[in-house]
């Protein structure tokens, strides 16, 4: 243990800590802005800067450890006035419009700058003369960005994917893609991490709530959304609400109240898709040797974008089993618009995904089986629904509860967990154990998927069938070590579960930010907790599936079932696929 | 791909890497008198290109000051704006991550305290306090202002004597400036931005080694007018020619058997051939100058009596008081001074050091000449001792490597603790301690701590402490010459405030110096004695300078000065250096950028004429 002051407090930390850190161990804040703990200890911002007694400079308490006996100010008139003129500095490059910015209310930097109360002249604006592109689900916005590198960072350590990367020297140098391309051109998977770890608004989702808002004006079209599984556990943090009150059938009501025609829940095509990839594992398992093997689930298009782009040769073993977000835009446009007889070419379906790639999934040229059109017409994010929400002075906490509309609106516990790591690994088991041996286990029988490992292992037994050797992952870096892995040799596994996000979809791209806090944890055990008060517990028991094999699909893999449920990944391409 | 790949410079980085070499080059011949502000603006800016982009401070922070500093030279700027500069560059030196950001605000911050006034002069009245004072540059860092370019041309197309003659209009010492000048003139030169500066000094040996005898210009009618010089060294002799050639009545006292000052009892010979000395000197006397050696001012005779007798009194005593380094047992026997060494064989009395151990203690120039004659007097072994390492040693480094090679032994980091001595009181050896270097005083050089080993004793017959030389005010204080940290007070114009005839320049003024100062400040003496008699007499000479060649722009080797084999030339006292050849001459001088004429001096300050 290592004793030092600070602030007057005796402080007694571990060896090894940093100054930072001992300090709010104590509950004294020093202000940071480009520290990610563990993942950004690189002390570029210069606002976490403390005095220690008898260093002739500031001191970056971030990524200095502390040292015994030392004596450190946290707001000496040195320190205050260093991180005063740091955050002008950075404002100098900062389009500082923040009424223009999805990031207004939440930005680290605005918060900081009125915190230090920077009145009076700022320095010479500096602002660059780039055009923004706005063409990706993923977007830069050049003048907002502030270089803390976060992007950077969790791109490469987290996720292993690199895209981000710092370019150029000198006052020029500037945070782009790396090797000289757009993101466009580049294999980024669209995970979104970037945005939700970017402490400013210089990485955000493509805003397409217009788009949304002129449909719901339109009176010809017949407006249908779908809310997927992980939105539930968070699209009501903006408005501090207990989960347990936030219901997603609050959200109905707030969804309605905005005057969508149809409110449908994703969970409901979470139960087509066990039906679908369950049968699909069932039949590839029980004729191992035409297959190679693992099968890897398909319903993440992060990491579908991830195999394709890093791993081509793997691609045969993913699922052919659409997303439930497309599967839901294909029965939407198919099978709902038939049985309320209405063309389907006038429906528009809006999608609530947790996620930025679902942007560029719903864009697929692949996705438009059931009548021509996109099988979704718009993805928005869990943060564009808020600020629609907000943007219509809805407020949740007054509101009573909806039901789903029906029939796309039902659902079961193992829908709903296809919002955690692990959950649609758990759904698919449950139910291919069904499906093989004619009665359902215990729901809670596959635990040891569960939980916040990046990457975990289990083998089950399914009398009839053998032992199935199953993997979950989460994160893109977990991802690509187990394929490096599978690609030695050194691992053999039946069924992957893949999630692009760590901790799955609760910690999506898409979800709302909290500077610095992973949120995916407690958002996955949300989802958990509702799959274990729920009655139906099992995606083939859920009877509005059920109807619809028997009104018009007629079974799991059956002809329309494939045409309108299933997908060839070959028939798209990444930006450099050949 | 390898695992490792084998490092390889690519053909950008090595464009990038001679770009850098340009950069280094320029900068050295950056002329003086510029606008520091705009320089520091215009260094800001390349320090700034090499942020690698990383912290707030460095990447936006030297953007802002460039654009602050760019306001200043703009005239767009308030007094606000300085406050802003330097709070912003005090914040980027607090809290920059690394040197590239955090030196290069220091260089802000110290222009703001070095240079705040040019910053005022923009802000304030929208004009730059700077100027060329000298066009070329030189001629601007020759403390005599002697016309380099025109001897370069002159030595260029054969015309020795026409060179000797223009020195001799602003340096009556052209001889041994040949042969010893620290040439401050190389420092700046242009040709720096090509290749490298012109090897002035050679060539002015080549002028005086191949003018045969130059005469005497002929002296102006005589004024009446007497003036006396005290101190026959380089500064007085300088003072009494041109006050010669004015007209004026000179006579010299000399404490020492013969004049030359430190030029004979500081420079040995091997470095400055006595009979040269002597050919110069008589030169310099055969303008009618009295001097009267063996005579000691403030002894023999007194100051109030000059003042008395002479019109204006010329203090150039030089400094020859030898200090100690006040360790004991320096009064041992067989412990001397460098002055006194050096003096015995300026008069030609060769000590005898044939086999013995002789340690030398110091690191300057004269430690050298100490070194290299001791050498010559066949010591066993020469062993040079000095508290900080061979770069921090003030000699210049063709001194240091001079002597190395001719076998003498730098003993460095080590301070000498006390001298050990037989029971005869005869030295034994030097004891030292042994140190580390640290960090650097407020000049940017490190300073030597004590290391922590144990002292190391050095075997010595002959110890000579060579650590600089005081100024003899015994007489002169008296008579009322102001003194200020052993030196004595006069102004720019050499004159000594509340004396009205008395001036003073050379070492006794600045301390110890080189030899073109001691000669600039005779010259600039007597300029001002001239005027202080009531007269404005032009020195000037009748010498054409050839028209400038247009041949010389491509890079081109520098043509150096050569030496003797070390092992011949340590064996005795003559001249060491070879100089140019012909070929080598005439190569050379046509190198010369000729910034006389090219550039700026061509619209003015080409050419002083007369002064």
């Amino acid at each position: 243990m290592v004793t030092l002051t600070i602030d007057k407090k005796t402080v007694r930390v571990p060896e090894g800590t940093t100054i930072l850190e001992a300090a709010r161990s104590v509950k004294l804040d020093i202000p940071t802005l480009c520290y990610l703990k563990e993942l950004n200890e690189i002390g570029a911002c210069r606002i976490c800067m403390v005095e220690v007694e008898g260093q002739e400079r500031l001191v970056p308490s971030c990524n200095n450890v502390v040292a015994e006996d030392m004596v450190v100010h946290t707001n000496s008139p040195r320190v205050r006035e260093a991180r005063r003129v740091n955050l002008r500095l950075l404002l100098s490059q900062h389009d500082i419009r923040c009424t223009q910015c999805t990031r207004s209310g939440n930005c680290k930097l605005q918060e900081l700058c009125n915190d230090y109360n920077l009145l009076g002249d700022h320095y010479i604006e500096d602002l660059r003369n780039t055009p923004d592109d706005f063409s990706n689900p993923v977007v830069r916005v050049e003048n907002r960005c502030i270089k803390c590198m976060r992007c950077v960072q969790v791109c490469e350590k987290v996720q292993s994917m690199g895209i981000w990367d710092l370019m150029g020297t000198g006052s020029r140098t500037n945070v782009g893609v790396a090797k000289t391309r757009t993101l466009g051109e580049s294999d980024c998977t669209f995970c979104g991490q970037c945005i939700t770890h970017c402490p400013v608004g210089g990485l955000q989702e493509r805003d397409d709530t217009g788009k949304v808002f002129d449909a719901l004006a339109n009176p010809k079209k017949i407006t249908v959304v779908q809310v997927a599984p992980a939105v539930r556990s968070a699209w009501a943090e903006h408005y501090h609400l207990d989960p347990k009150f936030a219901t997603a059938q609050r959200m109905v009501t707030a969804l309605k109240q905005m005057g969508f025609d149809y409110v449908f829940d994703t969970n409901f095509t979470a139960d087509l898709t066990i039906m679908e990839e369950g049968s699909e594992f069932i039949q590839r398992f029980t004729h191992r040797g035409k297959y190679k093997w693992p099968m890897f689930t398909s319903c993440c298009p992060g990491w579908v974008r991830f195999i394709k782009g890093q791993f081509p040769a793997y691609v045969e073993q993913l699922s052919t089993a659409k997303s439930p977000q497309a599967m839901f835009g294909a029965v939407a446009k198919s099978y709902f618009a038939k049985k309320i007889g209405v063309d389907p070419h006038d429906i528009f379906v809006v999608s609530i995904m947790p996620c930025t790639a679902k942007k560029a999934e719903a864009a697929l040229p692949t996705l438009n089986d059931a009548c021509g059109d996109p099988d979704v017409d718009v993805v928005l994010t869990t943060r564009e629904i808020v600020r629609m929400f907000r943007g219509e002075q809805i407020n949740p906490a007054t509101m009573d509860e909806t039901p789903f509309d029906s029939p796309l609106g039902s659902s079961t516990g193992a829908a709903v967990i296809f919002g955690a790591t692990g959950g649609v690994m758990d759904a698919a088991l449950r139910s291919a154990y069904y499906l093989v041996t004619g009665s359902n286990p215990d729901p809670d029988a596959f635990t040891a998927v569960r939980g916040m490992d990046g990457w975990k292992e289990a083998v089950f037994s399914i009398p009839g069938a053998g032992d199935v050797r199953v993997a979950v992952v989460s994160g893109l870096g977990n991802t690509r070590k187990l394929m490096n892995a599978l690609d030695e040799g050194t691992v053999d596994y039946d069924f992957v579960e893949v999630m692009a996000c760590p901790g799955g979809c609760a910690g999506g791209g898409g979800q709302p930010i909290h500077d610095g806090v992973e949120m995916a944890e407690s958002r996955g055990d949300v989802l958990w907790n509702l799959d274990k008060n729920e009655k139906l517990r099992f995606s083939h028991e859920n009877s509005d599936v059920l109807a619809l094999y028997h009104e018009y699909l007629k079974e799991p893999l059956s002809e329309r079932s494939h045409h309108l449920l299933h997908t060839d990944h070959f028939a798209w391409k990444m930006p450099n696929e050949k | 791909m390898s695992r490792l790949d084998i490092k390889t410079t690519s053909r950008a980085q090595t464009v990038v890497d001679n770009l850098y070499r340009d950069v280094e080059r320029r900068i050295a011949a950056s002329p003086p008198g510029l606008c520091p502000v705009d320089m520091s603006l215009s260094f800001l800016q390349l320090c700034h290109a090499q942020t690698c982009g990383k912290c707030v401070p460095c990447r936006i922070g030297l953007g802002q000051l460039t654009k602050l500093i760019s306001k200043v030279l703009d005239g767009t700027a308030t007094m606000e704006t300085i406050d802003i500069i330097e709070k912003t560059a005090r914040s980027i030196v607090n809290t920059a991550d690394c040197a590239i950001g955090r030196d290069a605000a220091r260089l802000v911050v110290d222009g703001l305290e070095g240079f705040r006034d040019d910053y005022e002069e923009h802000v304030l009245h929208h004009r730059c306090l700077a100027g060329l004072q000298n066009a070329v540059p030189c001629v601007a860092l020759c403390p005599a202002g002697v016309d380099i370019p025109g001897y370069m041309a002159l030595v260029g197309e054969g015309r020795n004597a026409d060179a000797v003659r223009l020195i001799r209009k602003d340096n009556p010492f052209p001889t041994a400036c040949a042969y010893i000048c620290e040439h401050p003139c190389e420092a700046r030169c242009r040709r720096n931005m090509i290749d490298d500066a012109i090897n002035i000094r050679g060539l002015k040996r080549y002028a005086v080694d191949h003018a045969g005898d130059v005469p005497q210009p002929a002296c102006a009618e005589s004024t009446g007018k007497t003036v006396a010089i005290v101190g026959g060294g380089p500064s007085g002799l300088s003072c009494a020619y041109y006050l010669a050639l004015m007209g004026h009545k000179v006579t010299i006292y000399e404490e020492r058997k013969k004049l030359g000052g430190m030029l004979r009892y500081g420079i040995p010979n091997y470095r400055f051939p006595r009979e040269k000395l002597d050919a110069e000197i008589e030169s310099i006397l055969s303008l009618g100058i009295e001097a009267h050696t063996d005579v000691t001012v403030g002894k023999d005779i007194w100051v109030e009596k000059l003042q008395q007798e002479y019109d204006c009194v010329y203090i150039a005593i030089g400094a020859h008081q030898d200090k100690k380094v006040g360790i004991p047992g320096e009064d041992s026997r067989n412990v001397m001074s460098a002055v006194s060494l050096l003096r015995a064989i300026g008069d030609n009395h060769m000590p005898n050091f044939k086999g013995k151990n002789v340690v030398v203690i110091g690191g300057g120039n004269v430690a050298m000449d100490v070194t290299r004659s001791s050498i010559r007097l066949g010591a066993k072994k020469v062993t040079c001792v000095y508290r900080r390492r061979i770069e921090d040693m003030t000699a210049l480094p063709d001194e240091i490597t001079g002597a190395m090679a001719e076998g003498a032994e730098m003993m460095t980091l080590a301070a000498p603790v006390r001298i050990e001595s037989d029971e005869n009181g005869v030295a034994t050896a030097l004891w030292v301690q042994p140190q580390i270097i640290g960090e650097a005083d407020k000049s940017g050089r490190p300073r030597p701590n004590k290391a922590d080993s144990e002292e190391v004793r050095v075997p010595a017959d002959i110890i000579v402490v060579a650590i600089g030389q005081g100024i003899e005010i015994q007489g002169f204080e008296q008579a009322g010459v102001p003194i200020k940290r052993g030196t004595f007070v006069a102004g720019l114009s050499g004159q000594v405030s509340d004396m009205d005839n008395v001036f003073a320049g050379g070492d006794c003024v600045t301390g110890p110096a080189t030899a073109i100062r001691a000669i600039a400040a005779g010259k600039v003496a007597a300029a001002n004695i001239d005027e202080h008699l009531g007269f404005q007499h032009e020195i000037n000479v009748d010498v054409d300078i050839p028209t400038p060649k247009l041949n010389n722009r491509p890079p081109h080797g520098r043509i150096n000065t050569t030496e003797r084999e070390a092992g011949e030339r340590k064996c005795d006292f003559d001249d060491i250096e070879c100089g140019l050849t012909e070929e080598g001459a005439c190569t050379e001088a046509s190198r010369c950028l000729r910034c006389d004429h090219f550039g700026y001096g061509v619209f003015r300050g080409g050419r002083v004429e007369k002064w």
